[in-house]
């Protein structure tokens, strides 16, 4: 167990390295130059001698693989530079920025695993019933609408039509209401959709039609199909992960939700570029950490892969 | 052991249906100019965010622009750029998957590494950051969301490819003289082709709403061009003059992303095949 992990670690160790190098490569490949974008950003005229001059001051003249030591040294200590636009540190921006998303994404989850849980199972062992049906369309419409398409929807019949929710999020329950139910609907509708299908999977088992022919109840048949089925699910939890983050850049631009989304979204119509840059190895981190806690909990749940050593 | 409950008659009806409305909305795009009620960027003072008439079927917008012929040309940008995206991702994703399963070792560790750091961020972030960076545009954000896509297919022609690898008759075309092109392409793309169309055709509707998200945001599609994510956004801060410009566009992409999702899952059970996700 303790060795799986470690390699695990060292394998994180690499794919953090290479994303580093990937988000650095993605700014110097930019079009334009560091120097005159950031005194752009700052509204300061540009003159060849203070280009040169911020240039020299930037590290921009030292070679490639300089300047991405130096930028991924200090990103290691948590410093991510300062901001082009009001100069002050990113690292700061990011960490109120994550507080946000976090409660966002968070709640969204829980929403809709809360939703989808409960609807999956039943319809898996009621399949083709009138609740299994609404249930299918319900994933299905959810699972096809882009939450940009829903903020706007509910926008009109929840604020403009009958004036219930107020239009601009604030932290208060009421604010968080809309921002949540357009993240977590299509999340929802996926989740439903291959939860359902594992369940069936899983029932379908010879194991499941021994208990029953043994009459086993209900009860404790349900319990061994949901720890079977509960690897693939976090599974599926884990990559909505990546929607949740890269949705709520979205959802937070829509609704003035003062998350990382609506930080990077801010960043580039500014071109802010070190606050992008903060924002992808941000996301992408906790999306990898967050798929590494998942796959150490599989051997948790099956003790076989303690054996072998391997994911799922 | 899979309860669908359908018999194969009625699938193959299903899926047909699905063709056919996925054939017409096609055909519509590539009508789009002959079927447009008014010119889709003539902007009008005077008929600045009309409720829906007789001229303008779907009212007009905050220009004056009828939001009919706008949704009509926003079909071709919409349709064409997820297609042609789907398209371009599964070829690159297939070939390079299809080659790190076949010969193993170094290729496969190469692109199956690569696949792993570009896995490594998620999908829409990467793909904001990039259209963000380059400055929007139809090419900037179909590479934006491509840069992750392939890995989807090469991942699945990889796994394909080992399986197949071991069959019997591709020993076999391999000891009567096969050079590994004529094997890769001759014996193993055809049979691993099946499940992965279905793959490519489920994401269709996953680009489409990928790309419109980048529109929505100011970074994808930009105006004048028309593109239903665009539209929706531009036209959200009318939202209570003028609904139906939101209105249009907003059920225009619900009901083209449902049909080819349908689609998609009506090939996967016609053709009975797991999907990758």
């Amino acid at each position: 167990m303790l060795k799986y992990i470690g390699k695990r670690m060292v394998h994180l160790i690499f794919i953090m390295i290479a994303v580093s190098f990937l988000t650095f490569l993605l700014m110097y490949l930019s079009p334009g130059d560091a120097a005159a974008k950031k005194l752009n950003a700052q509204g300061v005229a540009v003159s060849e001698e203070v280009l040169e001059k911020t240039r020299e001051s930037m590290g921009l003249n030292r070679p490639f693989l300089v300047q991405y030591g130096d930028w991924a040294l200090h990103a290691l200590r948590g410093d991510l530079g300062v901001s082009y636009k009001d100069g002050f540190p990113v690292t700061d921006k990011l960490v109120r920025g994550l507080r946000c998303t976090a409660i966002l994404a968070l709640t969204s989850l829980a929403l809709a695993l809360l939703t989808a849980l409960p609807l999956s199972i039943l319809s898996a062992l009621h399949p083709d019933s009138l609740l299994d049906n609404l249930t299918r369309f319900f994933s299905f419409v959810g699972n096809s609408m882009p939450n940009f398409l829903i903020s706007v929807l509910l926008m009109y019949f929840l604020c403009v039509r009958t004036h219930l929710l107020p239009l601009v999020a604030n932290e208060s329950i009421k604010g968080l209401i809309m921002p949540c139910l357009a993240l977590s609907i299509p999340i929802c509708g996926r989740f439903i959709r291959q939860f359902r299908a594992e369940m069936l999977e899983q029932l379908g088992k010879p194991y499941v039609s021994g208990a029953r022919l043994r009459g086993v109840r209900q009860r404790y048949v349900l319990q061994s199909v949901l720890h079977n089925a509960s690897i693939s699910m976090l599974t599926i939890i884990g990559l909505s992960i990546g929607t949740l983050l890269g949705g709520s850049v979205v959802i937070e631009t829509i609704f003035r939700w003062p998350g990382l989304g609506k930080l990077a979204m801010d960043a580039i119509s500014n071109r802010d570029y070190p606050v992008i840059q903060g924002f992808v190895l941000i996301t992408s981190t906790v999306y990898v950490l967050i798929n590494l806690l998942i796959d150490i909990a599989y051997s948790w749940i099956d003790p076989r892969l303690r054996e072998t050593g391997g994911g799922a | 052991m899979k309860t669908r409950g359908h018999k194969p008659a009625s699938l193959r009806r299903r899926l047909f249906v699905f063709l056919a409305l996925a054939g017409i909305l096609v055909i519509i795009s590539l009508l789009a100019p002959l079927l447009c009620p008014n010119d889709p960027n003539a902007t009008s003072a005077a008929d600045m965010n009309r409720p829906p008439c007789a001229e303008f079927p779907f009212g007009t917008d905050r220009y004056g622009r009828c939001v009919c012929s706008r949704v009509l040309m926003g079909s071709r940008t919409s349709i064409y750029s997820a297609v042609a995206l789907v398209a371009m991702t599964f070829a690159a994703g297939t070939a390079l998957g299809l080659m790190a399963g076949w010969y193993g070792g170094a290729v496969d560790s190469l692109v199956m590494r690569l696949a792993d750091i570009l896995l490594a961020f998620p999908q829409m972030v990467l793909a904001i950051a990039v259209a963000g960076i380059l400055g929007g545009g139809m090419f900037n954000a179909m590479l934006a969301m491509g840069i992750t896509g392939w890995t989807l297919y090469a991942r699945l022609a990889r796994a394909q490819a080992l399986t197949l690898k071991e069959e019997a008759y591709v020993h076999a075309a391999r000891l009567s003289g096969c050079s590994s092109w004529t094997v890769m392409t001759k014996t193993l793309l055809p049979n691993m082709l099946g499940p992965m169309l279905v793959t490519a055709a489920t994401q269709i509707g996953v680009m489409m709403i990928g790309i419109a998200g980048l529109s929505f945001l100011g970074i994808g599609v930009t105006e004048p061009q028309a593109e239903w994510g665009s539209m929706i956004n531009t036209s959200r801060a009318y939202l209570q003059l003028a609904p139906w410009a939101v209105l249009a566009p907003a059920a225009a992409t619900i009901l083209t992303v449902m049909i080819f999702n349908y689609l998609g899952d009506c090939l996967r059970d016609y053709l009975d095949v797991e999907v990758a996700r």
